[in-house]
């Protein structure tokens, strides 16, 4: 591992040059700057996967030990996708490169880097799929913008398919609508062929595989991190709370990423949940088995999140539960709403879900069977089931972020908002270029959240993190809400680089400490003992 | 270098047009041959390729959602870009089509240095949109405007299609506004490719080549009609010629003619093999054409493979021990 790299100051990281390099794209190789890229992935995590190429290999290094042959692994690699995805192909052969999409990347915009630009970071595998895929890259070559697959090209190409955090922000302003994030998939699915993925991803794929999440929690952590919840939670509110695990013939099965039961301020959002669920009675059990509701893999090849997904049904089949509720989460929601009915359906042995307070029938789940956290809340507060106490939040000026795969990937837009407005009496929307289907990306999606690569994670956020200043400054706002868990591991360290003062919090937290439970003692903070406005000594 | 290869690739063209314009003997390659040709290559190219993007099927249901979902009754969905029906998303592709809605939203993006510190604001940037719509519509309209080369009686919605584009009634004959403005658009295209540093870099002597085709074919079909006239009745004769598959070729048509039906033969063939089939690419697109019911309705993968997993038996021989001291219940004692 290499020494620590320092991170540049904001002043500096702000100064960011849009000039275009003196040398042509194809001229211009590709620099790994410490802090900037991610580590590769391990020989251990790929061992227990079974994915190829496992060994010890470093981004850093020259030689990066990919085995013999590996241009017919790729290229024939790149034949079956184009003969499985229709987008793949589409994709490849219909951009009219117009730029639209350029300046829509967070990643473009915070480095001015070109390649960051979608349009040419889909270049840097078209060029490869001209050359050895038609005719007239194959005859004229570089003048039909075609180039041969080389070490140099494959280094290029995990450089930057690990620089695009899969958000579909392009494919919104592309006339045609191609999609980045596809581009970014099938290329890292052709990376993997060969062993080239980060660690921040095989790692947690390898756990997931194994013990059922991303952090790696076996069943007794999971139960006891969640039981120091609990005593939390009596502490505040005087109530005991009694969550059940792998429990058979539940109603529910609730399924939420597990960045929420590790870490702040994950953990005062599963507090929430866990409120919530109790303050309504509700029929639920937890999974120690299907404990993870994101999915790296994902973010590696399809059959490697078909492999993860599968654990869902599977353990609400085996718990016998009628439907299921899904956390906060954004690439999760992605998955389930696009590709696990698809993978993993029909669900046929889960009934379509209703909401046993309200009496709501979710149609728009009537396949899957699975319902957004936030879909079940905001139908509880539009029926008046919930006692909640604005009050409680008045010291915060909330803005909300949307993730980019709830936005981009489902339209779930409104269904936070309508919670943030009955739980707080602040709540200011950020420009509207940057929020609902324009919203930015938090910069460290899609697997890049590591620590090795800060000074990239703060580039990419650098829009998104802009845009909150831009309310911090004009209405004091001081709390980013969010319904991601990734955007809560990140966007603290990504608020204390750029706009320091502003907190960061799920939907579900700011519902907590506005709900006033039957039977509570009156409350003198909130979920994270901190005092509560006009509760405390310090007001 | 990008450029002036594809310019001097047009330039070619032209010379080679010009040959054949200015000796007799090749008129019927250059009138009948080639554009037999180019046609044949035009549609059988097309075909290919949208067979070959059907012959790859849609694995996923993967609409790019721009806007509020349909979730509960009381909030709005937008049915236009987060369509759960057919006909929002026949809608939602005849916006994209006709009007190009998505680069409508078009964005500028800058940077600039405020009072603390840095900003970004997002400015409106409607200049693409209004000339690639300016553009194709103009296109469009002349491809319709030639019809009357080809049918007899001229048909009378492409009559009145004629007398619109050529109200202004400037000069004789009447100045037809789309060849001003694709005229004018192209340029636009052209010129933002070579003055915005990001577009020009992106630019590949195949984003050139076909602008200065079209504008070569416009320029001599400009030149044609109002300053090295040709043979009208004469140029009917043989479009109708061509169009019946009873080829004759009238003498006395004049130079002009040969250039410009060359060229336009030459961007017909090219056409298949290019990114301009991005005419028939965005009615495949999947991120817009497809229903967005991905939770109501299962879409099918027809290569859905068996993938290996970990079962909850062989994580339960792992951690039975442990689940059971945790009191989390288990299948096997």
């Amino acid at each position: 591992m290499a020494p620590k790299v320092k991170l540049p100051k904001p002043g500096e990281l702000a100064k960011i040059e849009f000039k275009t390099p003196a040398t042509d794209w194809m001229d211009t190789p590709v620099e790994f700057k410490p802090g900037t890229f991610c580590w590769g992935s391990k020989e251990k995590d790929l061992l227990t996967l079974g994915l190829p190429n496992p060994r010890q290999w470093s981004p850093a290094d020259e030689d990066w030990k990919v085995p013999e042959g590996w241009e017919t692994t790729i290229l024939e690699g790149m034949a079956e996708r184009l003969s499985k995805y229709r987008s793949f192909k589409i994709f490849m052969d219909i951009c009219v490169r117009c730029g639209a999409c350029a300046d829509k990347c967070h990643f473009y915009i915070a480095t001015g880097d070109p390649k960051n630009m979608p349009v040419l970071r889909a270049e840097l595998i078209r060029s490869v799929y001209k050359k050895y895929f038609t005719k007239s890259g194959k005859f004229l070559g570089r003048l039909a913008g075609a180039r041969e697959l080389d070490m140099d090209v494959l280094k290029e190409w995990w450089s930057y398919f690990f620089q695009c955090t899969e958000c579909r922000r392009c494919s919104v302003f592309c006339p045609y609508g191609i999609d980045q994030a596809e581009v970014t998939i099938i290329g890292r699915e052709l990376l993997n062929l060969v062993g080239l993925n980060i660690d921040w991803i095989s790692g947690p794929v390898a756990n997931c595989y194994m013990k059922g999440n991303h952090l790696g929690l076996e069943p007794h952590a999971i139960a006891g991190n969640i039981e120091s919840m609990v005593d939390d939670i009596e502490d505040i509110t005087g109530i005991r709370v009694n969550p059940t695990f792998n429990r058979k013939g539940a109603e529910i099965l609730f399924i939420t990423p597990s960045g929420d039961l590790l870490g702040e301020p994950g953990i005062q959002t599963c507090m929430g949940y866990l409120m919530l669920f109790h303050e309504l009675g509700l029929d639920y059990t937890w999974s120690t088995y299907a404990s993870e509701g994101g999915n790296f893999g994902f973010f590696t090849s399809n059959d490697m999140a078909k492999r993860l997904n599968y654990k869902i049904y599977a353990e609400a089949k085996r718990l016998g539960v009628k439907y299921i509720i899904g956390g906060e989460c954004g690439h999760m929601w992605r998955v389930l709403n696009q590709y696990m009915d698809t993978w993993h359906g029909p669900a046929d042995f889960l009934e379509v879900p209703v909401s046993p307070i309200t009496g709501t029938v979710f149609e728009n789940a009537r396949s899957t069977k699975m319902i957004h956290i936030s879909e079940f809340t905001a139908d509880l507060i539009k029926h008046n089931k919930l006692n909640l106490d604005p009050t409680r939040n008045d010291h915060l000026k909330v803005t909300f972020h949307d993730s980019c795969n709830p936005s981009r990937g489902m339209g779930l837009l409104d269904e936070p908002r309508e919670i943030i407005k009955a739980v707080c009496n602040n709540f200011y929307e950020m420009p509207e270029n940057t929020i609902r289907e324009k919203t930015f990306c938090c910069g460290a999606g899609s697997g890049l959240n590591a620590s090795e690569n800060m000074e990239q994670r703060m580039r990419g956020g650098f829009p998104r993190a802009n845009a909150v200043k831009y309310v911090q400054e004009k209405h004091g706002v001081n709390m980013l809400a969010n319904i991601c868990a990734v955007d809560r591991a990140h966007f603290p360290a990504l608020m204390d680089y750029w706009n320091p003062g502003v907190g960061v919090t799920g939907v579900t937290e700011l519902l907590a400490n506005a709900l006033v439970m039957k039977g509570e003692k009156e409350r003198t903070t909130n979920l994270r003992f901190e005092d509560l406005p006009g509760k405390g000594g310090n007001e | 270098m990008k450029v002036l290869f594809s310019f001097l690739a047009v330039i070619l063209l032209i010379l080679v047009a010009t040959m054949g314009a200015f000796i007799t003997n090749l008129h019927y390659v250059f009138g009948i041959i080639i554009p037999y040709l180019a046609f044949a290559m035009f549609v059988g190219g097309f075909i290919y390729r949208v067979v070959k993007w059907g012959r790859s099927p849609v694995p996923f249901r993967i609409p790019t959602t721009i806007g509020q979902q349909k979730s509960l009754p009381w909030i709005k969905q937008n049915k236009i870009e987060n369509p759960t029906s057919a006909f929002g998303v026949i809608v939602r592709m005849a916006m994209e089509v006709l009007f190009f809605r998505s680069l409508f939203r078009n964005t500028k993006t800058e940077l600039r240095e405020g009072q603390n510190g840095p900003e970004l604001s997002y400015g409106s940037a409607k200049w693409l949109w209004l000339g690639s719509l300016f553009f194709h519509w103009s296109f469009l309209i002349i491809i319709i405007r030639h019809l009357r080369f080809f049918l007899e009686p001229i048909p009378f919605a492409v009559q009145i299609l004629e007398s619109v584009d050529g109200m202004l009634q400037i000069g004789l004959p009447a100045i037809y506004l789309t060849d001003v403005f694709i005229l004018v658009a192209v340029t636009y295209l052209f010129l933002r490719r070579i003055i915005v540093p990001q577009v020009k870099y992106i630019s590949l002597p195949a984003d050139f080549f076909p602008l200065f085709m079209i504008m070569s074919i416009a320029i001599s079909g400009v030149l044609m009609r109002y300053f090295y006239k040709v043979d009208l009745v004469a140029v009917k004769q043989l479009a109708i010629g061509l169009a019946t598959f009873q080829p004759v070729l009238p003498t006395g048509i004049g130079p002009m003619f040969f250039i410009h039906i060359f060229l336009v033969s030459i961007l017909f063939a090219y056409f298949p093999m290019s990114k301009l089939m991005h005419m028939g690419g965005i009615f495949m697109s999947p991120t817009r054409n497809m229903i967005s019911n991905n939770r109501m309705v299962r879409h099918i993968n027809p290569w859905n493979h068996e993938v290996e997993v970990h079962t909850y038996e062989q994580y339960e021989d792992e951690y039975r021990e442990k689940m059971k001291k945790a009191g989390i219940p288990v299948e096997k004692e």
